[in-house]
């Protein structure tokens, strides 16, 4: 068990710098989800800490040890890959029993182990079969207990589930939860998917292009964003952004319609305000023309336009509300419930 | 392309009897002149028929002194000494391309492309064409009239090498950081995980380099003057103009029947290591 740190860790390829100064400080036995859209370097920082890419400057340590310099096998840690990277010519006790063999650990104990993960994933009957005979499910527990067996220090995933359908990535995204719970064994767990992100994380580091956005518990990201990034990526359907402009405890919007909130800001704005925290109100300041209603059940998208203005706008809805498209809705917000953010930085600007 | 018309059915059938005929032919004639002694073969017409000389043909040829009156040696020490090269250019050339295709595609070093171009290169330096200087080389190296003689020109291989190449690249890269998240060094990832995984491919490439170091004539005819070392296939040619006499031809068709069976068996037995290797996409 041990703690991770990252420190001031940029990586560059070439003369393009990738990862701009992460920095990172994580607990012992925490499950941290570091999400991202493709290509913002998550991957990477993963790969950085499993040392299988080099560290270009700044320093990576496990427990109380710098690793930047040490081989993967070195470092205690294991890794889950995307595409599971199972031995396909090796049955799956071999699989799993093969980096402690090149450990050199006796054959009672490696067999102990295989037994007692096979035991917790609930793969015993398979130990004997190859990888390509078993279906995606069970590679996915089969790339776990490899992981397992080990008893490292850091587990390390690097988008596992993503090669799964959508039914089993719920329920192997408990079953991931619930072991590393159980373990207690500190992770890292790399993503794409903001539900699994949230679901999963003790705390989420959302980079975006190599920097991190904000790095906290799930809750904390979605009550207060730190930028418009993280505010538009958190949260499902994202966020509404509308230019406005702030003053004495007022934001007032393109339109001309005011809005009471955004109290410490002036001048020009970015207002931010999720579908699902705007009432229907036929008083209210926020008056969308309707271009078109998705009904999900539980509740009701409503896709339109601000009055008098371009910006599009959702809303959600109880269930069975219904609107036409083309005529006009009014909603309001609660003042605390408006996020206001600085027009250039894109920074949350505290009300 | 399903076509199920009778007249098409027929035709069909009848270009591949036809290919059938006129591959195997050959093969029947040799054998049927196996099966005859030295005079029915000299007379006209040659028969079609087996006939009744094939087990005294059998053991003259392979453990007589083949041809009566020459000195050549028995065919059963031509059979291992084609044997015996065959195996070490076809083990070699494995061997030598998994160690070079490994180091190209797995290692980084200063001009590695440029290595793996040069060694491409060689595609075009058959041994026929660099067959002098090598000779050369061999021959001060003492090397004349051996079986290292014999195989080691031949072992270098670049078809072998780019194949291996080509089988490693497909294999991903999760494979070996897997591995050396598991501890695995570099040969331990080779002999492990490496190897296995391109097993169909070299058993396809043992029987394309077995068959290719069986059929070799120039560079054997070249090397050995010992009558000891005279592989299969040159002893063949040699035989037809055998010291001024009519060629044996009942000796000489059991000398090729005798040459083929190996091939048969390699190809036979691997056919279907072979055919996975060659056709396999599945990593």
């Amino acid at each position: 068990m041990a703690s991770i740190s990252l420190k001031d860790l940029v990586k560059t390829y070439g003369d393009v710098e990738v990862l701009h100064h992460v920095e990172g400080e994580i607990q012992d036995g925490e499950l941290i989800v570091i999400v991202g859209p493709s290509g913002c370097g998550k991957s990477t920082l993963l790969r950085m800490v499993a040392g299988l890419e080099t560290v270009t400057s700044g320093e990576i340590s496990i427990g109380d040890k710098v690793v930047n310099k040490l081989e993967p096998a070195d470092r205690d840690i294991a890794m889950v890959f995307q595409n599971y990277a199972l031995y396909p010519h090796m049955s799956v006790r071999e699989n799993m029993a093969y980096g402690l063999k090149i450990r050199k650990i006796s054959k009672d104990e490696i067999d102990r182990r295989v037994k007692e993960a096979a035991e917790i994933l609930e793969i015993g009957a398979y130990l004997d079969r190859k990888p390509r005979q078993l279906s995606g499910g069970q590679r996915q527990r089969v790339a776990m207990g490899r992981a397992i067996v080990r008893n490292p220090q850091v587990f390390l995933f690097d988008e596992p589930l993503s090669n799964l359908d959508a039914k089993l990535r719920v329920q192997m995204r408990l079953e991931i939860r619930k072991l590393q719970q159980r373990l207690g064994v500190t992770s890292i767990y790399v993503t794409h998917d903001q539900v699994e992100a949230m679901t999963l994380g003790d705390r989420l580091m959302v980079l975006n292009g190599g920097y991190v956005e904000q790095f906290g518990t799930p809750i904390e990201l979605y009550d207060r964003p730190a930028t418009v990034f993280v505010a538009g990526f958190i949260g499902s359907p994202s966020m509404n952004f509308l230019p406005a402009t702030a003053q004495d405890g007022t934001v007032a919007l393109g339109n001309g319609a005011v809005l009471a909130g955004g109290a410490q800001a002036s001048g020009q704005i970015t207002l931010g305000v999720r579908p699902e925290h705007l009432v229907q109100d036929d008083a209210g300041a926020i008056r969308i023309i309707v271009q078109m209603v998705e009904q999900l059940g539980a509740n009701t998208l409503v896709h339109g336009v601000l009055e008098d203005s371009e910006t599009e706008f959702v809303a959600s809805v109880p269930g069975h509300v219904t609107a036409e498209a083309g005529t006009l809705m009014s909603f309001s917000a609660a003042a605390e419930d408006l996020h206001v953010f600085d027009v250039t930085s894109g920074k949350r600007i505290e009300a | 392309m399903v076509e199920n018309r009778r007249i098409l059915g027929i035709m069909s059938h009848l270009v591949l009897i036809l290919g059938v005929i006129m591959v195997a032919l050959p093969i029947w004639i040799t054998f049927v002149a196996s099966t005859h002694d030295a005079v029915r073969m000299t007379q006209a017409p040659i028969p079609m028929l087996p006939g009744t000389h094939f087990f005294e043909n059998f053991k003259q040829t392979l453990f007589g002194a083949g041809l009566s009156g020459s000195e050549g040696a028995p065919v059963w020490r031509m059979l291992l000494n084609s044997m015996a090269m065959a195996l070490m250019i076809a083990f070699g050339k494995i061997a030598i391309s998994l160690l070079s295709a490994f180091a190209i595609v797995y290692f980084k070093f200063p001009f590695r492309m440029g290595f793996f171009w040069m060694i491409f290169i060689t595609l075009m330096l058959p041994v026929e064409v660099r067959i002098l200087p090598t000779f050369e080389v061999v021959a001060n190296l003492g090397m004349l009239n051996s079986y290292w003689g014999l195989s080691i020109p031949l072992i270098a291989s670049a078809t072998a090498t780019f194949m291996l190449r080509q089988v490693f690249l497909t294999i991903p890269d999760e494979m070996l950081e897997s591995a050396r998240i598991d501890g695995a060094g570099p040969l331990r990832f080779f002999w492990d995980i490496l190897i296995p995984l391109s097993r169909t491919n070299i058993a396809a490439l043992f029987v394309i380099l077995f068959i290719y170091g069986w059929n070799q004539y120039l560079w054997p005819l070249l090397i050995t003057t010992d009558t000891d070392m005279t592989t299969i296939v040159m002893s063949i040619k040699q035989m037809l103009e055998a010291a001024e006499q009519s060629p044996q031809w009942n000796i000489i068709m059991m000398t090729a029947l005798l040459a083929m069976i190996p091939p048969v068996f390699v190809v036979v037995g691997m056919q279907r290591l072979f055919v996975q290797g060659l056709t396999e996409t599945d990593k």
